[in-house]
Parts: C-alpha cells; sequence; structure tokens
C-alpha cells in the first residue's frame, strides 16, 4: 500500500518537473518561461521528495522527515529567483513603460 | 513496482534537464540562460533524491540540500550582477 | 525569559531545523539544538533593528493550509496552460496596489503571488505602493485583482499588525 503511494507520488513528481521544463523550452517570451519553473518544477521536486519520505520511512526504524527542509527551501527561494530574473530583463529592456509601449505595437501589428 | 515508477521518474527529469540545456544553449537573452541554468539546478537536487530512493541509501541528502543552496547563491549572485554590475557593492 | 529568548518564533524554528537536519529526536541532539536555538539568536539580534510582529501567529497555520491547497490548484491549471495552444494565450503585465505598511508582510504576499496560478511578480515600486505582475492569461484585471487581495492580503493584514 505504501508502495504504491510512493510510486504514485513518484510518478506525479516526475511529470511536473518535466511539464515545468516543457513551458520553458516551448514559450516563446522571456516572462512566460518564468512561469513554468516556479510553478511546476517547485510541485515536481515536492512530489519526488514526498516519495522519499515515506520510502526511508517505511524502509528504517523511526521517520524520516529531513527531505522537509529541502522542500521548504525550494518554495522559499524559487519566487526570489524568478522576481529577481523578472527584474533583470525589466532593466535590461530599458523598464517597464518601453516593455507596455513594444507589446502594445506587436498587439496592433497581429490586427491589421 | 517501485523499480519502474522510479525509471519512469528518472525518464522525465532527464528529458527535463536536457529541455533545460536546450534553452541554456540557444535562449536569446542573458536572463533566459539565468532561468535555465536555476531550473537545471533544481532539477539536478530532484535527480540525486531520486538516485537515493532508487540506491536506497540517504547519504545523497546533503548533497541534494546543497546543490539547493548553491543554486540559489548564484542565481541570486548573476541576477545582481546584470541589475548593477557589480556583485559585492 | 524576554531575554533569554528575544525572537521566540524564531529560536522554535531554528531548533526544529537542527532537529531536521540530523533527522532524529534523540535526547542529545534536543539538548544541542536548544543551545543553538538561545545562542544564535543572541548573536544575530542586531541583524533585525526592526522586527516584524507577529499580531497572531496561530493563523500563519490557516494561511499556509490555503497556500499549499492553491499551490496544487495553480500547477494544475498551469499545466494545462503549457501544454495547451500556445497563441490563445494573452500574457501581460497587471499594476496590483498594495496595502501593507511591514516589509515582512510584503515579501510573505509575493511569494504567495508567485507560487499561485498563473501570475509571477515582477516588480515592487520604490515606495512599495504598487507591485507589478505578469500574468499569463489575463482574463479579468480587476476581478483578478479583488481575488488576490480579498484571499491572500486580507489575512496577512491580520496576521501582521497592519
Amino acid at each position: 500500500m505504501l508502495e504504491l503511494l510512493t510510486s504514485f507520488f513518484l510518478i506525479v513528481g516526475g511529470l511536473f518537473a518535466l511539464i515545468g521544463s516543457i513551458g520553458m523550452a516551448r514559450f516563446p517570451e522571456l516572462f512566460m518561461r518564468l512561469h513554468g519553473p516556479t510553478k511546476a518544477t517547485t510541485l515536481g521536486v515536492g512530489g519526488i521528495l514526498i516519495a522519499s519520505m515515506l520510502h526511508f520511512s517505511s524502509r528504517e526504524a523511526g521517520l524520516s522527515l529531513h527531505e522537509l527542509l529541502i522542500a521548504m527551501f525550494l518554495m522559499i527561494t524559487a519566487p526570489v529567483s524568478a522576481h529577481l530574473i523578472a527584474r533583470s530583463m525589466i532593466h535590461l529592456r530599458g523598464g517597464i513603460d518601453q516593455i507596455r509601449k513594444k507589446s502594445g505595437e506587436q498587439a496592433e501589428q497581429k490586427e491589421t | 513496482m517501485l523499480k519502474t515508477a522510479v525509471t519512469f521518474a528518472f525518464i522525465c527529469i532527464a528529458v527535463a534537464l536536457l529541455l533545460n540545456f536546450f534553452r541554456l544553449v540557444r535562449g536569446p537573452s542573458m536572463p533566459d540562460r539565468i532561468l535555465a541554468l536555476d531550473t537545471m539546478y533544481i532539477n539536478t537536487t530532484a535527480l540525486l533524491v531520486l538516485f537515493g530512493v532508487y540506491l536506497n541509501l540517504t547519504v545523497f541528502f546533503e548533497a541534494a540540500l546543497l546543490i539547493a543552496l548553491m543554486g540559489f547563491v548564484g542565481t541570486v549572485a548573476l541576477c545582481k550582477y546584470l541589475l548593477r554590475g557589480d556583485i559585492i557593492e | 525569559m524576554k531575554r533569554l529568548f528575544p525572537q521566540p518564533l524564531f529560536s522554535l524554528c531554528l531548533w526544529l531545523i537542527w532537529l531536521l537536519l540530523n533527522n532524529s529526536a534523540a535526547p542529545g541532539q534536543a539538548l544541542l539544538g536548544i543551545l543553538l536555538a538561545v545562542t544564535i539568536p543572541l548573536f544575530t539580534v542586531r541583524f533585525w533593528p526592526n522586527r516584524p510582529r507577529l499580531r497572531r501567529p496561530w493563523r500563519l497555520a490557516s494561511y499556509l493550509a490555503v497556500l499549499l491547497w492553491d499551490i496544487t490548484i495553480a500547477n494544475l491549471v498551469v499545466a494545462r496552460l503549457i501544454l495547451g495552444p500556445m497563441h490563445r494565450l494573452r500574457p501581460g503585465f497587471i499594476t496590483l496596489p498594495l496595502d501593507l505598511c511591514n516589509d515582512s508582510a510584503i515579501v510573505v504576499l509575493t511569494n504567495t503571488i508567485s507560487l499561485t496560478p498563473g501570475t509571477v511578480s515582477a516588480d515592487l515600486s520604490i515606495d512599495r505602493r504598487s507591485l507589478l505582475l505578469h500574468v499569463l492569461d489575463v482574463d479579468d484585471e480587476a476581478q483578478l485583482i479583488a481575488h488576490i487581495k480579498y484571499r491572500y492580503e486580507r489575512p496577512l493584514q491580520e496576521i501582521f499588525e497592519c
């Protein structure tokens, strides 16, 4: 029973990590690419960590909870690095007003 | 049962790492490459934890934790360099 | 008591992290953890000139439960968007006005926004009054802002003194 649950979390975790990376490879623009790794990859690694917790708790004497540390650390740091990457991109493109103007022009071109 | 699930997860993470590598090589701008590297670090953490489950060993935990830590520090340093042109002010 | 534990919550977190790192709750490790939990805040207390005040720390638990549930939902939503057709997405930037006066509260709100469906925080204005968000699929701007304000900002205002 526990083995079944472990396998379930492993498969879900692997799939979500893969989906996050697919999103990063597939989206056409940087700000959209940020969405994949910050969400899907975090849950993917979280699933694998839960599976590891279940596995080692069932194998050895006593609970094994130290994987929680990695999960918590990733949950705290993933948004921070995404925020920093977005800020550096805005900085490199010369401010948010420039980006808004450019995307507005592109939308007009699409319509005409 | 568990063996199959672990193998499946291995394949998923390996493909994910290849996709990240594609973005790292191709990525038109610097922040794209930083994002790709950051994601590679996270996926490597997952790979190490998976390897621990596969071999039934807990010794990989410290390595996984350190890689997650180093990945975050590296991302912050690179972004700070792009933002300010300097890492330590 | 106040001098021994200047930051009781911080000390508790340090003790729990020490036990998790060693992956054991043996009496020896627990004692060593208590020693560290007392000494580390004494050395680092000067790094925190204006410490965040938690008015209702127990509310954090229910906030975390809501957050974990929303992260799971967010992943399913984003997975559908990633695997679906690209051209139908309408990405865009949104400015969210902030009503939080505390730096820690803003940090928690920013992290929450990045982890929940289709939104990533991109920039904080210098006066800390508005937050720039990037949204993967904008449907109704006003509704999204109202949703974030109701679901995440109001509980944070209650937890931190704002």
